[in-house]
């Protein structure tokens, strides 16, 4: 009994504050004021959807394009790397993109990674071997915000994981540049402050990254591909994709397998609670 | 299986009497549940067990450079191969002969010091620094440490003698102390692995 | 306790017989899971998430002890080595999805055990001590899970740890030292990130005691089951094995299609991205959500967006703060007190007719508001309408069902389960 009547007392007292609250303005001093105001900035966000057709690896089925992942990598290292690490990937991961050994050993070589002077101990560079990851373009956060306006370039292993709905937005960033509607942007008296560039696919639109693809052909593709811009944010972003989940063509092939063995398993589980309850089913009707 | 289908209550006894056909086909599809769900309960097993080897990036550690300019003769250093140590010793030509004058016959690993060194780096005696007994890391790389009675490397911890060829001589120690892959990339410079 | 009519166990072989003298396990298994525990014959498929949880359990504890072979705590490389699982383990990233999502669906099936308890009323006596084990299992799982999402070291892990702990500061004078000591620092570092990882890793075997309890509680008075009406006679009752371990077995394939369907397919579908981007103590992630199976609590701790003060005085009886913590614990914690606050002498919802409406149009569509409202930011509207939903859910529990039960005319209940079921039953002699 008491505790009923003291459940009675406390329910109507919190809900005595919930109301009055809502109701009475002035009564409570609130914490929260009204939403604030958006910025016009987001006005002139646009939701991508990445590029046309989507990529090879979309869908429960979807597998790698190996073409295009190394066209991607081409373009990582020709572009991204200037700036952005990736420092969860090692060389020797390329062999999964069908390089050979010797393909991965000679890339890895291409690459400059620290070492340390076997005679003197002094910190020096060597050209990278396959077990190593590929290398940070700034020594630490500090430099790499120095060297760009004070915005790091964040690193790129897992970029397509820590973005929602990773893959299409790298896609869409990379094309995303341009100028305001100039009509809309004097109306609200938008401009996109100095040093940062409009990109109608970043969230805040301003964005500290110059278009990193310029013009068509940027890069030279070794099979011929046609490098226009979009090709080339779809084969970065397909890349990049592979970077941050190696797994992902193995994991939705597992999937299937344990999926089908699941429903054969359950099916005949079905079947055999069915049997043993043959016996105690209801006799109504 | 038996417990299984005996344990019906009163209400479900009467199926019990629906004939020799009717009990055989209902054991059928539980035999086959319960094996199902174990193959399935096995297999979980594979990754569990799996997950325990060594993982893509210690496979990958592959090889290690090392120069070998500046070892003297009779000198010896250490260094890591893939975590373990890795002895190089540039053998005088007194140790070449001490080598080269056992009977093989005799040894309890039978190798000629010849077939534990590359052509024409006859004095280069590159090991892994594990003693094949039980893997303590032998005497004799360092400068002044003792050599064992055969003048290449002791095992401080059961006391096997290796000699100038790191051959298994005395102790308990069953194989000579391991040769890993290498190949010399220039006259100075070995890749191990 | 046991029915009359339960079945005894019999070893069979020589060796059976010397092991039930000396140590009687197999005996144990067989009146608790096995053909020994008569288990009412009406039971539906709200009746499997017990069995599911403790297959959940069993899934966290293996993957988890697993994960822990590879994981290093430590700020400067616990990122890193998740990442290590992922890429270089043997396997690594299956085993880190199931854990992942295996405690999505550990809270899933447990939400579900919880409003099957709610409906059915399964917190009533005889069954009080089942139903507070229950809830203490349910505190240690929010705690569990809470350190385990702070282990990845990502944003979200940094900067939940950092809000939850938050909470305690709202406490009055000890709240802002017991918050550094909960850190062992003034933000989260090492030591928060070290002994949560200690503490995930116990805590999961705790909640393995605390489910022994909880089994052996239920196994006193026996199962409750649709309703609501108490096992009277052997007709009501069938064994558990073979009975409900096939149903189980059933039910536990189509949990497992779903899961697998998320872990091979969808794995990251129910985690935030914010967690692939390491721990950054200078950044704030935009949006600071936990995970979805806090977002009720989370939308009741947020709904208090005021100091509770005296009209038209600055003077503040209760900051807003220790409000929202006060009612988010006490959210859970007044789930203790249920059995005393409904005193209906009948349990199931099925035979309440008041108290179904309540159940069917206002607890569920509050928890669902609830639910969405913690996840989203925290703007109008959901700022009104989780305070809306956050005093009905008070409500509810604390003036609502004493009332109806009080006030409610129940529907007539059958005489016993067998008549539920089969449609006739002779009164007992």
């Amino acid at each position: 009994m008491t505790i009923r009547l003291g459940g009675i007392i406390a329910g109507l007292a919190i809900t005595a504050v919930l109301v009055l609250w809502s109701l009475v303005p002035g009564f409570m001093n609130f914490a929260f004021g009204p939403a604030p105001e958006q910025q016009p900035s987001y006005a002139f966000y646009e939701h991508g959807g990445g590029p046309e057709g989507g990529f090879s690896f979309d869908g429960p089925l979807g597998t790698w394009d190996v073409a295009q992942l190394q066209r991607g990598y081409q373009v990582y290292k020709e572009v991204c790397s200037a700036c952005h690490s990736l420092k969860f990937v090692a060389f020797r991961n390329l062999r999964q993109l069908s390089y050979t050994e010797a393909e991965v050993d000679a890339e890895a070589k291409s690459w400059t990674v620290p070492g340390i002077d076997p005679n003197t101990g002094e910190n020096t560079t060597r050209p990278g071997n396959p077990t190593d990851h590929f290398p940070m373009p700034y020594p630490n956060a500090i430099a790499a915000a120095a060297a760009n306006n004070n915005a790091i370039p964040p690193d790129l292993s897992l970029i397509t994981k820590a973005r929602h709905d990773g893959s299409n937005y790298v896609y869409d960033l990379l094309t995303g540049y341009g100028e305001p509607d100039a009509a809309k942007a004097a109306k609200v008296g938008f401009e996109t402050p100095a040093g940062l560039h409009f990109n109608k696919h970043f969230p805040n639109v301003n964005i500290a990254m110059a278009p990193p693809l310029a013009i068509d052909g940027q890069v030279t593709y070794a099979d011929g591909t046609e490098a226009t811009i979009p090709q080339m944010a779809t084969d970065v972003a397909a890349f990049l994709t592979w970077t941050a989940e190696p797994s992902l063509v193995e994991r939705k092939q597992t999937g299937w397998f344990v999926l089908g063995f699941l429903l054969f398993a359950t099916a005949l589980a079905f079947l055999s609670y069915k049997q043993i309850w043959a016996g105690m089913k209801p006799k109504k009707k | 299986m038996a417990e299984m289908s005996g344990a019906t209550t009163p209400a479900g006894a009467s199926e019990m009497t629906e004939g020799a056909d009717g009990i055989r086909r209902r054991d059928w599809i539980h035999i086959a549940a319960l094996s199902t769900a174990g193959v399935g309960g096995a297999s979980l097993l594979f990754p569990l067990v799996s997950q325990m080897s060594p993982s893509a990036d210690v496979l990958a550690q592959g090889s290690t450079e090392v120069d070998v300019s500046a070892i003297e003769a009779g000198q010896a250093i250490k260094t890591m191969f893939r975590k373990q140590p890795l002895f190089v010793r540039r053998l005088t030509a007194e140790e070449i002969d001490e080598a080269n004058a056992v009977d093989i016959s005799t040894l309890r690993d039978p190798q000629t010091l010849a077939e534990r060194t590359k052509e024409g780096h006859g004095d280069m005696l590159i090991t892994m620094g594990v003693c094949t007994h039980l893997g303590c890391v032998p005497l004799g790389a360092g400068e002044g440490e003792n050599r064992g009675e055969y003048g290449g490397y002791f095992c401080p911890c059961h006391g096997s003698h290796y000699d100038t060829a790191a051959r298994i001589r005395k102790g308990p120690a069953p194989l000579n102390l391991v040769v890993p892959e290498y190949e010399f990339t220039s006259d100075t410079v070995v890749r191990v692995g | 306790m046991s029915f009359a009519w339960a079945k005894q166990y019999e070893p069979q072989s020589a060796f059976t017989k010397w092991l039930d003298e000396k140590l009687p396990l197999p005996r144990l298994v067989y009146n608790a899971v096995g053909a020994g525990y008569p288990v009412p014959r009406n039971l539906n498929y709200m009746w499997n998430f017990g069995v599911l949880a403790g297959f959940f359990l069993m899934v966290q504890i293996v993957t988890g002890v697993v994960l822990a072979m590879h994981y290093a705590a430590n700020s400067e490389v616990a990122f890193g080595t998740v990442e290590h699982i992922m890429r270089n383990v043997n396997y690594g990233w299956m085993l880190r999805y199931a854990h992942a999502n295996g405690a999505s669906f550990f809270f899933i099936v447990i939400y579900l055990h919880i409003f099957r308890g709610f409906f059915y009323s399964s917190y009533k006596a005889p069954r009080e001590m089942i139903w507070l084990l229950g809830v203490v299992i349910f505190l240690l799982m929010m705690a569990t899970a809470f350190m385990g999402y702070v282990l990845p070291w990502g944003q979200m892990s940094f900067w939940g740890a950092q809000v939850i702990t938050g909470l305690f500061s709202a406490i009055p004078m000890v709240g802002e030292p017991l918050q550094v000591w909960l850190l062992g620092g003034f933000a989260p570092d090492n030591a928060a990130l070290n002994r949560f990882f200690s503490l995930h890793f116990l805590l999961p075997f705790v909640i393995a005691g605390v489910v022994i309890l909880h089994i052996w509680a239920l196994h006193i008075p026996g199962s409750s089951n649709p309703t609501g009406v108490e096992v009277k006679q052997e007709s009501d009752t069938v064994p558990f094995h073979p009975y409900y371990t096939a149903k189980d077995g059933f039910g536990l394939g189509v949990v497992l299609i779903l899961f697998t369907a998320l872990v091979f397919f969808l794995p990251n579908a129910l985690g935030h991205p914010d967690n692939y981007i390491e721990a950054n103590p200078l950044s704030t992630p935009a949006h600071i959500v936990p995970e979805w199976y806090f977002w009720p609590f989370y939308a009741i701790l947020r709904a208090f967006t005021g100091d509770l003060a005296i009209p038209f005085t600055s003077i503040v009886l209760i900051p807003a703060k220790l409000l929202g913590v006060i009612a988010m614990f006490g959210s859970i914690l007044m789930w203790f007190f249920l059995p005393w606050l409904d005193k209906s002498p009948v349990r199931s919802g099925h035979y309440r007719p008041l108290f179904r409406k309540f159940f069917w149009f206002g607890l569920i569509p509050t928890m669902a508001v609830l639910f969405y409202c913690g996840g989203a930011p925290a703007e109008e509207p959901f700022v009104i309408l989780s305070q809306i939903a956050t005093a009905y859910y008070f409500l509810h529990f604390l003036v609502i069902l004493p009332i109806v039960s009080q006030i409610e005319v129940p529907k007539p209940l059958p005489f016993s389960i067998t008549e539920a079921v089969t449609g006739k039953d002779k009164p007992a002699e």
